[in-house]
C-alpha cells in the first residue's frame, strides 16, 4: 500500500447522533439522569407545589373580585381586589386634586409615546426623539405636574441693584419684566467680562462668545417656559403621590445617575490629581453613607444650613439626593467597563489625532458601556425599588400610598394588607422585569461586541 | 550620516541626541538619525531592542527625555497642539490591528476624517472607500473588523491612516501577528505605497521585504543604532559583529 493519499471525493455531513428520542428520552436526560438530578426534580416539583399553587390560589381562585367596601371581603380567603379598584386613583396619582388629574394623565402619555421608539433600536428621527425625551420632556413634564409659574424675581444684577427702581413695566403672561431686563444685562456684563479675559489670555474671542451665548440661550429656554403663566393650577407636591411619585423619582435618578457616574469614572482614571481625589472622595462618601440618611439629611437637616429664602422643594431635594447617591454607584460601575477596554484601543485613537474627550466620547466608553450593560441595569432596577425609601421624608411613593390606605376602616378586612402589597409587588416586578428583558435585549444586539473584541485582539 | 538627508526642507523626521529610559531601563541611548522625504527605512533587530519605542516616539505615543525630535518641522515638545499637529500629519499601523471593533470598516476609516479632519461626512465616506479599494477590500466596508481575518484587518488598518493624508508612515511590526498565507497580501500593499512615495518607517522581521522596499536599512541592539546602510551593502556585507551574528540566525 503507497502511503500518498488524495480524497477524491468531500464527506457529506452525516445527522448528529442522539441518545435517546422522544419524550421518554427528554424525562430521563433532562429530569432524571443522576441521582443529583432526581433530588433537583423533587425539590422543584415540592416547591412548585407549595409555593406557587398557594400563590395562585390567593390571587386567582379564592380572591374576591367585586364588592363596594368591606362587607364583600370580610370572609375572604383570598385577594380583596375591590380594595385596590377603589384606591386606584390614590395608588397611581396620590392626592392630585382630581379635576387635574388629565395632568400627570398627558405627562405618562408622552413619557410612553417618546420612551417606547427611543427603545426601539430601529425606530426613525432617534435625534429628534432624544432631545425631545431629555430636552423638552423633563421641563414640560415639570410644567404640566407642577403648573409652572415659578416667578424667578432675581438673576445676578439684581442681586446688587434694585432694578424695580429704574424700569416699571407691567409682568406678560407670568413673566415679570424685572426679571428679564436682569437676566438680559447680566448676560451681556458676564459675556463682556468673559471677552476681556479671553483676551488677556489669548484664548479665542470668538470661541469663547460663541459659548457664552449658548449657555445663556440654553438657561433662557430653560427658564422662561418655568417661569411663564399657562393658566395651570399650581399642585404642591405633597398633593403628588403613589406611581406618579415613584416613576417621578426614579426616572429622574435613573436618567442623572449614567451621565454623573460617567463623568465620576473618568473623573477617578484621570491623570490629574485633584480631578481624580475629588472623584474619588465624592464616590466613597455617598457609598458610604445610608441612602436613608442621605433622604433624611436633605429634608430635614439642609433647610438648617441654606441661607435663608433659598428653600428647595421637598421632592426636588430627595431628587437630588437620589441622583447623586445612585451616580456614585454608577460610577464604580462604568469604571468597571472603562477598564475592561484594552490600552491599545486609547492609543490608535492618540495616532489618529483624536483629543481626549473625542478618544473618550466615540472610541472608549461606546465599548466600556456595552460592556457593562448588565451591571447598569442592575444598578437602574436597584434604584427603582429604593426610591420607595422616600417614604421616610414624608413622600408618599407607590408602597406609601398602599400603607396609608391600609388605615381605611371602610375596607379593613384579614386580607385587605395582603391584597394591598401583591399588588405594590405585582407593580414593581412589571417595571424591574420589562427592564431586565430589555437589558437582555440589549446585550443580545451587542452581544457581537464580545466577539468583536475578541477578534480585534486576535 | 547619510548623503541622502541633508538640505532641511527634505527632511521628514531629524531626531539628535535622543535619549529614553523605561524606568532605570535605558531603551532608546544617543539615537541620532535623518529621514529624508520620500525615504523608505527598515528598523530591524532583536526583540527589546528599542526599535518599537523609537518609531513610538516619532508620534509621541511615547515621551523621549532628552535630545531633539523635528517631525515635519515641528519639535516635539510637551505643547499639546504640537502634539496634536503631529498625530494628525503622521499615520501609524500596530502590530494588533487595533481597529475599532465597535465601528464598521468603514466607519473605522471616517471617524478621524470627521472629527479631527472636520470634513463633512460624505466627502469622508467617499476618501475612505477609495482607499480601502486602493487596498483591496471595498466590499467589506460594512462588516465590523471581528468579521475579517487578521490580513484584511491589517490592510483596513493601513486605510485608515492613509485617510488622513499623512505626509509619513509608520509601520510597527504590521507583519508579526499574522498567519502566514496573509503576510504577502499586507506587504504588497505597503509596497504599493512605497512604490508611490510615501515617506515610511517600517518595523519587521520580512528581511526579503526590506531588501526589496528600503532605501536604508537601521539595526538596532540594545537601545542603539548598530548599523545603517543601503540594502545590498547591509546583507551581502555587514561591519557590525553583532549585526553579522542576527543575520546569520535570521537568514539561514
Amino acid at each position: 500500500m503507497s502511503a500518498a493519499f488524495v480524497r477524491m471525493e468531500p464527506l457529506p455531513p452525516q445527522p448528529a447522533p442522539f441518545a435517546a428520542t422522544g419524550m421518554w428520552g427528554w424525562l430521563s436526560r433532562r429530569l432524571f439522569a443522576t441521582p443529583g438530578d432526581i433530588a433537583m426534580t423533587i425539590v422543584g416539583f415540592a416547591a412548585f407545589v407549595l409555593i406557587v399553587l398557594p400563590l395562585f390560589r390567593f390571587l386567582v381562585f379564592d380572591a374576591v373580585w367585586t364588592g363596594k367596601d368591606r362587607e364583600a371581603c370580610v370572609n375572604a380567603a383570598g385577594a380583596c381586589w375591590p380594595f385596590v379598584a377603589a384606591k386606584f386613583n390614590q395608588f397611581v396619582y396620590g392626592f392630585y386634586p382630581y379635576e387635574e388629574l388629565w395632568r400627570p394623565n398627558l405627562v405618562f402619555a408622552a413619557g410612553m409615546l417618546l420612551l417606547v421608539p427611543l427603545l426601539i433600536p430601529s425606530a426613525p428621527f432617534k435625534r429628534l426623539n432624544a432631545i425631545l425625551f431629555f430636552g423638552v420632556y423633563p421641563i414640560a413634564g415639570f410644567v404640566l405636574l407642577t403648573g409652572g409659574n415659578l416667578d424667578p424675581q432675581r438673576f445676578v444684577l439684581g442681586r446688587f441693584i434694585r432694578i424695580s427702581d429704574y424700569v416699571d413695566l407691567d409682568a406678560w403672561r407670568g413673566m415679570r419684566a424685572t426679571f428679564w431686563i436682569d437676566f438680559a444685562a447680566s448676560a451681556l456684563l458676564i459675556t463682556l467680562a468673559v471677552a476681556i479675559v479671553a483676551r488677556i489670555f489669548g484664548t479665542r474671542i470668538s470661541a469663547s462668545l460663541k459659548a457664552m451665548a449658548v449657555i445663556f440661550l440654553a438657561l433662557a429656554i430653560l427658564i422662561a417656559p418655568v417661569d411663564a403663566d399657562f393658566g395651570l393650577r399650581w399642585v404642591e407636591t405633597r398633593e403628588w403621590g403613589g406611581l406618579l411619585v415613584t416613576l417621578v423619582v426614579a426616572i429622574s435618578g435613573i436618567v442623572a445617575a449614567l451621565p454623573i457616574g460617567i463623568l465620576l469614572a473618568l473623573g477617578r482614571r484621570s491623570e490629574m490629581r485633584l480631578v481624580r481625589w475629588a472623584s474619588i472622595a465624592f464616590i466613597e462618601f455617598w457609598r458610604g453613607v445610608p441612602l436613608i440618611t442621605v433622604l433624611f439629611f436633605a429634608t430635614y437637616m439642609l433647610p438648617l444650613f441654606l441661607p435663608g429664602g433659598a428653600n428647595i422643594e421637598r421632592l426636588v431635594r430627595a431628587l437630588i439626593g437620589v441622583a447623586l447617591f445612585s451616580g456614585a454607584y454608577m460610577a464604580e460601575v462604568v469604571r468597571g467597563g472603562l477598564q475592561a477596554v484594552p490600552r491599545h484601543q486609547y492609543e490608535s485613537a492618540a495616532a489618529l489625532g483624536l483629543g481626549y474627550w473625542k478618544t473618550m466620547g466615540l472610541i472608549v466608553l461606546p465599548q466600556a458601556l456595552t460592556n457593562v450593560i448588565p451591571g447598569i441595569v442592575n444598578n437602574f432596577i436597584g434604584l427603582f425599588k429604593d426610591t420607595t425609601l422616600v417614604q421616610i421624608v414624608a413622600i408618599l411613593d407607590l408602597l406609601g400610598q398602599v400603607r396609608a390606605a391600609f388605615s381605611d376602616p371602610n375596607w379593613s378586612s384579614p386580607t385587605t394588607l395582603y391584597t394591598g402589597f401583591a399588588f405594590a409587588g405585582i407593580i414593581y416586578f412589571i417595571f424591574c422585569f420589562a427592564m431586565s428583558r430589555y437589558s437582555l435585549f440589549l446585550e443580545r444586539r451587542a452581544g457581537t461586541s464580545a466577539l468583536r473584541v475578541e477578534g480585534a485582539m486576535r | 550620516m547619510n548623503d541622502l538627508a541633508t538640505t532641511s526642507e527634505a527632511v521628514a523626521v531629524e531626531m539628535t541626541g535622543v535619549n529614553k529610559w523605561f524606568g532605570a531601563f535605558h531603551v532608546l541611548r544617543d539615537i541620532d538619525l535623518k529621514i529624508a522625504r520620500q525615504e523608505r527605512i527598515v528598523i530591524c533587530g532583536p526583540s527589546g531592542s528599542g526599535k518599537s519605542t523609537l518609531i513610538r516616539c516619532i508620534n509621541r505615543l511615547e515621551q523621549h527625555q532628552s535630545g531633539r525630535i523635528v517631525v515635519d518641522g515641528i519639535e516635539l515638545t510637551s505643547d499639546l497642539r504640537s502634539i496634536d499637529a503631529v498625530h494628525a500629519d503622521v499615520g501609524m499601523v500596530f502590530q494588533q490591528f487595533n481597529l475599532f471593533p465597535h465601528l464598521t470598516v468603514l466607519e473605522n476609516c471616517t471617524l478621524a476624517q470627521i472629527w479631527v479632519r472636520r470634513r463633512p461626512k460624505a466627502e469622508a465616506e467617499e476618501i475612505a472607500m477609495q482607499l480601502l479599494k486602493r487596498v483591496r477590500i471595498p466590499e467589506q466596508a460594512n462588516k465590523y473588523p471581528a468579521q475579517l481575518s487578521g490580513g484584511q484587518q491589517q490592510r483596513v488598518a493601513i486605510a485608515r491612516a492613509l485617510c488622513m493624508n499623512p505626509k509619513i508612515m509608520l509601520f510597527d511590526e504590521p507583519t508579526s501577528a499574522l498567519d502566514p498565507e496573509m503576510i504577502k497580501e499586507v506587504l504588497d500593499t505597503i509596497r504599493s505605497l512605497a512604490q508611490d512615495g510615501m515617506t515610511m518607517l517600517i518595523v519587521t522581521h520580512e528581511m526579503a521585504f526590506a531588501r526589496q522596499v528600503a532605501d536604508r536599512i537601521i539595526f538596532m541592539d540594545e537601545g542603539q543604532i548598530i548599523e545603517m546602510n543601503r540594502p545590498e551593502e547591509f546583507f551581502n556585507n555587514p561591519r557590525h559583529e553583532r549585526t553579522k551574528r542576527f543575520l546569520s540566525q535570521i537568514l539561514d
